[in-house]
């Protein structure tokens, strides 16, 4: 591509969604309906309530939540995807209770989730974790079970210990199907950070929307709904970015075994 | 001295199974350079990968000094032909070269320069922090040529190492191996389908029979050292030991194989 086009490229991705917003700003000016209220109310709230109002009492808590859910996933997943993968004897005990507690669908867990470990943040943080879990569990076996026959019988015959082997062959070799995974498990966190903030929570975003949409405070919701989006598309650009550094080998070698 | 005792390796049980090697018996002296040929599926690779400890014979043992082979041994080293899937693509150069050496309780300045020592041996020492992916086939072979270098093996396993480079490469690695060779003194034992290449580069050959495979003939290399790509083979003897292995492999492909009719070696097993 050359430079001239490249700078169409990412005009047109600037210039589109600002487009877009303008368009939204134009139409919503002057609104006189309830539930769409305009634009530039909707920006003022946000103004209003998130910078920086809220943030340590709403927008802190809720990214702690996820944070520490996502971290016990990946540990979790990790470590048991290393144990399952390199075992095929305990990976054929264990399918079946896997793939049934991964086809529950997440929310229904909750009722039983505030049942047990009540309303606080333990309950959010368990949910998430669990929930993000199975993505993560299933593409580190994967992951495992794919590593390359020549890979490992190298380490053999190098003499390479048990513990060198799973640090720096098996677990490196299966980071593109982890990362896979944890990219689903990303967006499954915020979603089930939300829901879990909906149901029962004393604060955090997705308590705060729905709150404000109970008091009819509707530019408020909106403003909630909004930040939600710019958390998603931060934590996937984020993640991205993370990606592209650690997986900077994987790239490579790929593009240098397809030309 | 690595022995090769009455070797015998089958896949499989009952009616399925496939004798991949019937009967393997010879030797390999301390610094010699033998080479293996023998016509496509006769168990080439599946020969190597007992005598390096990966894969255990259904009977008989492969011993190194007297010593029976169990596991793969600290001084052997092995080469594969798939460089590009035998190389670490997360580690550098570098780091490929010294991760072996990590079995060996080496101080840090001395595994330093034994990695350097044996990059430099394979004329990369201007890659050593480069990623195997950014560099050629061949260099990425020399890497894995490196590798095992620095290890220090007593002998060195070479699994069809070149078939897949170009023609040119190809030469410029067979004149490398037989230099580092020389540098380090170790033992070869060099697998190939390709007859020239192991008149060029082997002390001597082993030709081995089609599946069931045993030994067919043991062809002592007797030309000048060192080899060179032009005036080597330009030997008539050169032509004369080349016609021979041929026709010694054709020979037996031609007359009808005992006992099983098996071409093909059992998936995972073929190189």
């Amino acid at each position: 591509m050359s430079s001239g086009r490249r700078w169409l490229a990412v005009g047109l991705e600037v210039a589109v969604p600002l487009l877009a917003l303008a368009l939204w700003a134009v139409l919503s000016a002057g609104s006189e309906t309830y539930y769409f209220p305009p634009l530039t109310e909707i920006f003022s709230t946000f103004a209003d309530t998130w910078l920086f109002e809220r943030v340590g009492s709403d927008v802190v808590p809720s990214l702690t939540r996820m944070g520490a859910g996502l971290a016990i996933a990946v540990l979790l997943g990790v470590g048991l995807g290393l144990a399952l993968g390199l075992s095929p004897r305990a990976r054929r005990a264990t399918s079946p209770i896997v793939e049934f507690l991964r086809a529950i669908p997440p929310p229904a867990l909750l009722p039983f989730a505030i049942l047990v470990i009540g309303v606080g943040n333990s309950m959010k943080v368990f949910i998430i974790g669990l929930v993000c879990l199975f993505p993560i569990l299933l593409n580190t076996i994967d992951g495992v079970i794919g590593v390359d026959p020549t890979l490992r019988e190298t380490a053999r015959v190098y003499g390479i210990s048990r513990r060198d082997r799973l640090r720096n062959v098996v677990l490196p070799a299966a980071t593109p199907q982890i990362f896979a995974g944890l990219r689903t498990s990303v967006s499954l966190a915020l979603i089930l950070m939300v829901i879990s903030e909906m149901v029962a929570s004393t604060n955090g975003i997705g308590y705060f929307v729905l709150e404000s949409q109970r008091a009819f405070a509707i530019p408020e919701m909106w403003s909630g709904i909004l930040l939600l989006g710019i958390l998603g598309y931060a934590l996937n650009g984020g993640f991205a970015l993370i990606e592209r550094r650690v997986l900077r080998w994987h790239r490579g070698a790929r593009a240098s075994a397809l030309s | 001295m690595l022995r090769v005792d009455h070797v015998k390796k089958v896949y499989g049980e009952g009616n399925d199974a496939v004798e991949a090697i019937g009967d393997l018996d010879f030797e390999v002296r301390d610094g010699e350079f033998v080479c293996v040929v023998g016509p496509s599926g006769c168990g080439k690779t599946t020969l190597l990968r007992c005598m390096s400890g990966l894969l255990e014979p259904t009977s008989g043992e492969v011993r190194l000094h007297d010593q029976a082979i169990d596991g793969p041994p600290e001084k052997m080293a092995l080469v594969f032909q798939e460089y590009s899937r035998s190389l670490f693509p997360w580690m550098t150069v570098r780091q490929n070269v010294a991760f072996p050496l990590r079995r060996k309780s080496l101080d840090g300045a001395e595994a330093k320069r034994l990695v350097e020592e044996a990059v430099d041996s394979v004329d990369l020492a201007h890659a050593l922090d480069r990623y195997p992916w950014e560099l050629s086939g061949g260099m990425q072979q020399r890497v894995a040529i490196a590798r095992a270098l620095a290890y220090q093996p007593e002998i060195l396993l070479m699994d069809e190492p070149f078939a897949s480079v170009d023609a040119q490469t190809r030469a410029d690695l067979e004149d490398l191996i037989l230099r580092v060779r020389r540098q380090y003194g170790i033992t070869v034992v060099f697998v190939t389908h390709d007859i020239d290449e192991s008149v060029y580069l082997g002390d001597r050959i082993l030709v081995l029979t089609p599946s069931p495979t045993g030994v067919q003939e043991s062809v002592d290399v007797d030309l000048p050292s060192p080899r060179d790509q032009l005036d080597t083979k330009e030997l008539p003897e050169f032509t004369r030991l080349r016609g021979h292995v041929y026709r010694s492999i054709k020979r037996r492909q031609s007359a009808p194989a005992e006992g099983g009719e098996v071409q093909q070696e059992p998936a995972g097993a073929g190189s």
